[in-house]
């Protein structure tokens, strides 16, 4: 066990710097800082120019093997990526969903051809993707979902139709990877599938949802008889629920390093600004900028643990704390950035509704602790599978 | 960078946590604690003689194994789910680290043999009033002829009344010294304090016109407070091992009764509000852990005369974060377990109150979380201490 870095993964840490002091600049100069959660409506256009930019520096998908188009890099240097990423004031990645959870998905279930086929416009920064599986009944309650998908025969294609709620980024997607009933009359965890589905399409409407915010990230998804190659299903008609869960585990992979540097960036504003207004004299606050701080090196820490173990998707002890962990402390600082504002944090920037980035951060925030699976959900999945405890009694209807 | 433990780490953590189990449970434990000297004499000499653990980071040219500060923390993590009730963080996690930070050859070649191989113990004697680091230090040292007379009254002396060798932090003209002191040295007197938590022993130690040679003084007069500094924080992180293990078995032992206990016909393990409790406890022992092992790596530089500069200079704060996390941590795990067991809970008979108890010491000890965090938030704010 050791976390000092080694000579080579500094001279990594250099050659990242100076890659993106080169280029995050003239055009993309604009977007530095800009885009992280509970921004990012900002710039769709400019960021994915951006991820083309970064793609030509081969410096998207850092973790995934070379063979599917990545550098394959330690996790050292791709804590060290992150770092400098955020350093330097790195955008928010419009690829997240694509590099965090599509791409690792279809290398883990996907054929050769379906890897040919999706995984080359991840890594360019030319195909984003989004996830449809939340339904109007089927939230926290997954299983439940009552999308359906029907192999037509004649014309080689699953043809589909439901309603998916929730969707992020839906508007700004060529692909979603949609959980549908696939075996008429199943319930529950049987019968599901997972289908890759081209957004372009007239089967597909896309209906923005207006968030606390006052923006919107996140969409409803109608699918009203959308059509998808019979080769677009990950796995087999079934396996829907399996590859879905295996995917929650991507969630808790390698992009978490990125997010804490958010964070880092977040913290270290929240600091400047108690030094400056005075906040910093106030006790109780430097408790709690202090245990932020602590808080935020523990996350740091438990997700080396996490990624140094296994790297199959498959849930170690220390992921299934993850979700709970970093989301309760982000809307922790969310909170604490308001008080360390004090008055000044009920002050917008402009009219009618434009929020500063720790306003915006510290409504986003509380829908950390719902997506993804909610807080109380993340506590049941520890309770059950980390510790062996009883599983929720489940009433069928 | 690694963030696992080694093969060999890994053989460490198996084989303290098998031997551990075997001698340091539940009856073994009681038994120590209600005795005066704290400890199993002939346990320790199986620490020592059988496990060497006393010289696991002493280097070997002074008789130890030459293993680092995570090995340490491992033995730490494995001892704290336990209790195990002996001399040893004192001696290993208190007196060698100012040796070895501040010790000359001489005085290394002196002490640290006998340390390793566990003839001898020893402890740290620093505070003389309820304040915490270095403002505690209110004993006094006035050089004469070729040594110093040390006066005063040093409290919450961890196994003061047994250990054979005090070091001993003072206050003179030029400022703190740190002194080796035979405890059997003419005007040092020993008393044991009846505490609230009974498995780890607490003394006050007096001196009065205690005179001892220029041999004693570790590094140069008046220059002892970084080096006090240095040894706290290095205790910190051994604490902050310790008490995360104490806050692990606080949750398995909740878990092994909550699975077995009905009510209403079920296992109590089956309500959502007892599984949702659990869940934070692991929450909370998984963080602990993350700190606690930052910390031992963070320490484990800084003891390295090669190790990386940067890293070691983390160590302050790695180790203010981590006594704070894991004293609150720990005293959760324990404050809940206690309410998971209901009316046994409540019982001399069941151990909750074992773990509560060493969770609230070693809380206060070496400094509460808020003291830490107010350190912390100093140094994030760019002020000077
Ligand atoms: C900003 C944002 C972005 C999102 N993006 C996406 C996306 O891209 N794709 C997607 O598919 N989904 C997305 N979601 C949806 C998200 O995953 C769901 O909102 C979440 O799973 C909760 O489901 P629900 O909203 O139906 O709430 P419900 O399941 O109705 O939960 C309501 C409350 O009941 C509690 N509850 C429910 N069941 C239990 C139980 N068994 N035990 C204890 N308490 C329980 C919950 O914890 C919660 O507090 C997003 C949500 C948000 C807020």
């Amino acid at each position: 066990m050791k976390i000092s870095f080694s000579a080579a993964d500094e001279a990594f840490r250099a050659e990242v710097a100076a890659w993106l002091a080169d280029n995050l600049g003239g055009e993309f100069e604009q977007l530095r800082f800009r885009g992280g959660p509970g921004d990012e409506h900002s710039f769709p256009e400019e960021r994915k120019a951006w991820e083309r930019k970064l793609a030509k520096g081969r410096w998207t998908c850092v973790g995934w093997a070379p063979e599917h188009g990545g550098r394959g890099l330690s996790i050292s240097q791709q804590v060290i990526f992150h770092e400098e990423y955020a350093r330097a004031g790195g955008p928010g990645r419009m690829g997240h969903i694509g590099e965090g959870l599509a791409g690792p998905t279809i290398a883990a279930f996907g054929t050769a051809e379906q890897q040919r086929r999706f995984l080359p416009g991840i890594v360019a920064g030319t195909e984003f993707w989004c996830q449809g599986y939340s339904e109007p009944g089927a939230g926290s309650d997954l299983a439940n979902v009552k999308t359906r998908a029907v192999l037509d025969e004649a014309s080689g294609k699953w043809r589909i139709s439901g309603q998916k709620v929730w969707t992020s980024l839906a508007h700004e997607s060529e692909w979603c990877f949609v959980i549908a009933r696939t075996t008429p009359g199943s319930v529950g965890h049987q019968g599901l599938s997972f289908l890759l589905v081209p957004m372009a399409q007239p089967g597909v409407t896309v209906r923005p949802i207006e968030q606390l915010t006052g923006t919107s990230e996140f969409n409803e998804v109608f699918f009203d008889e959308a059509e998808t190659d019979a080769t677009n299903i990950l796995g087999a008609p079934g396996d829907g629920w399996k590859i879905a869960m295996a995917l929650l585990g991507f969630e808790r992979g390698v992009s978490t390093l990125g997010q804490q540097m958010l964070f880092q960036n977040e913290l270290e504003e929240i600091i400047r600004i108690a030094r400056a207004n005075g906040a910093a004299r106030d006790p109780l606050l430097r408790q709690r900028i202090a245990e932020a701080w602590g808080g935020l090196r523990i996350l740091r820490y438990n997700s080396l643990r996490m990624l140094s173990g296994a790297q199959d998707g498959a849930l170690r002890r220390e992921a299934m704390i993850y979700k709970l962990n970093w989301a309760s402390w982000h809307a922790d600082l969310g909170k604490l950035a308001m008080d360390v504002l004090g008055p000044d944090a009920e002050l917008l920037e402009d009219g009618p509704y434009q929020l500063g980035r720790l306003q915006s951060m510290f409504l986003f925030s509380r829908s950390d602790t719902i997506y993804g699976g909610t807080n109380e959900i993340q506590r049941n999945i520890i309770a059950e599978r980390a510790l062996g405890m009883p599983r929720e009694p489940r009433v069928r209807a | 960078m690694e963030f696992a433990f080694s093969d060999e780490q890994e053989m460490i953590r198996t084989s303290a946590e098998a031997f551990l189990a075997d001698v340091s449970d539940s009856a073994a434990v009681r038994a120590a604690m209600a005795s005066e000297q704290g400890y199993d004499p002939t346990l320790w000499q199986r620490l020592c003689g059988e496990m060497v653990w006393p010289a696991i980071h002493i280097p070997e040219q002074y008789g130890g194994l030459g293993l680092g500060f995570v090995e340490l923390a491992i033995l730490l993590e494995q001892m704290g789910r336990r209790l195990l009730c002996s001399p040893f963080f004192a001696t290993a996690c208190l007196a060698t680290p100012a040796l070895l930070l501040g010790g000359s050859d001489a005085q290394k070649a002196r002490w640290l043999p006998q340390l390793a191989e566990g003839s001898l113990t020893a402890t740290l004697a620093y505070a003389s009033d309820n304040r915490q680091g270095l403002d505690a230090v209110q004993a006094s040292a006035r050089a004469e002829g070729e040594g110093f007379v040390l006066d005063g009254v040093l409290r919450h002396v961890v196994d003061g009344h047994s250990a054979d060798l005090l070091i001993v932090a003072a206050r003179g003209a030029q400022g703190i010294s740190l002194f080796a002191v035979d405890a059997t040295t003419p005007g040092v007197s020993r008393r044991l304090k009846p505490t609230l938590d009974q498995t780890r022993k607490l003394a006050e130690v007096q001196l009065e016109q205690v005179y001892v040679g220029a041999d004693a003084l570790l590094g140069e007069a008046g220059q002892g407070g970084p080096l006090l500094e240095r040894v706290l924080q290095l205790a910190c992180a051994a604490l902050a091992a310790e008490q995360t293990g104490g806050a692990q078995q606080a949750l398995d032992l909740t878990l092994a009764y909550i699975q077995e206990r009905q009510q209403f016909g079920r296992p109590i393990a089956s309500f959502q509000a007892i599984k949702h409790r659990a869940a934070d406890m692991m929450l909370e022992v998984e963080c602990a852990r993350s700190a606690a092992y930052y910390a031992a790596c963070a320490a484990q530089e800084m003891l390295d005369t090669q190790g990386d500069a940067f890293v070691a200079a983390e160590l302050p704060l790695a180790a203010a974060l981590a006594k704070a996390r894991c004293s609150e941590a720990f005293f959760h795990c324990a404050a809940e377990s206690i309410q998971l067991h209901g009316g046994v809970g409540f019982t001399w008979e069941y151990d909750p109150h074992l773990y509560f108890k060493r969770a609230r010491a070693s809380e206060a000890f070496l400094g509460a979380p808020s003291w830490h965090r107010e350190r912390i938030a100093t140094a994030l704010m760019g002020e000077s201490a």
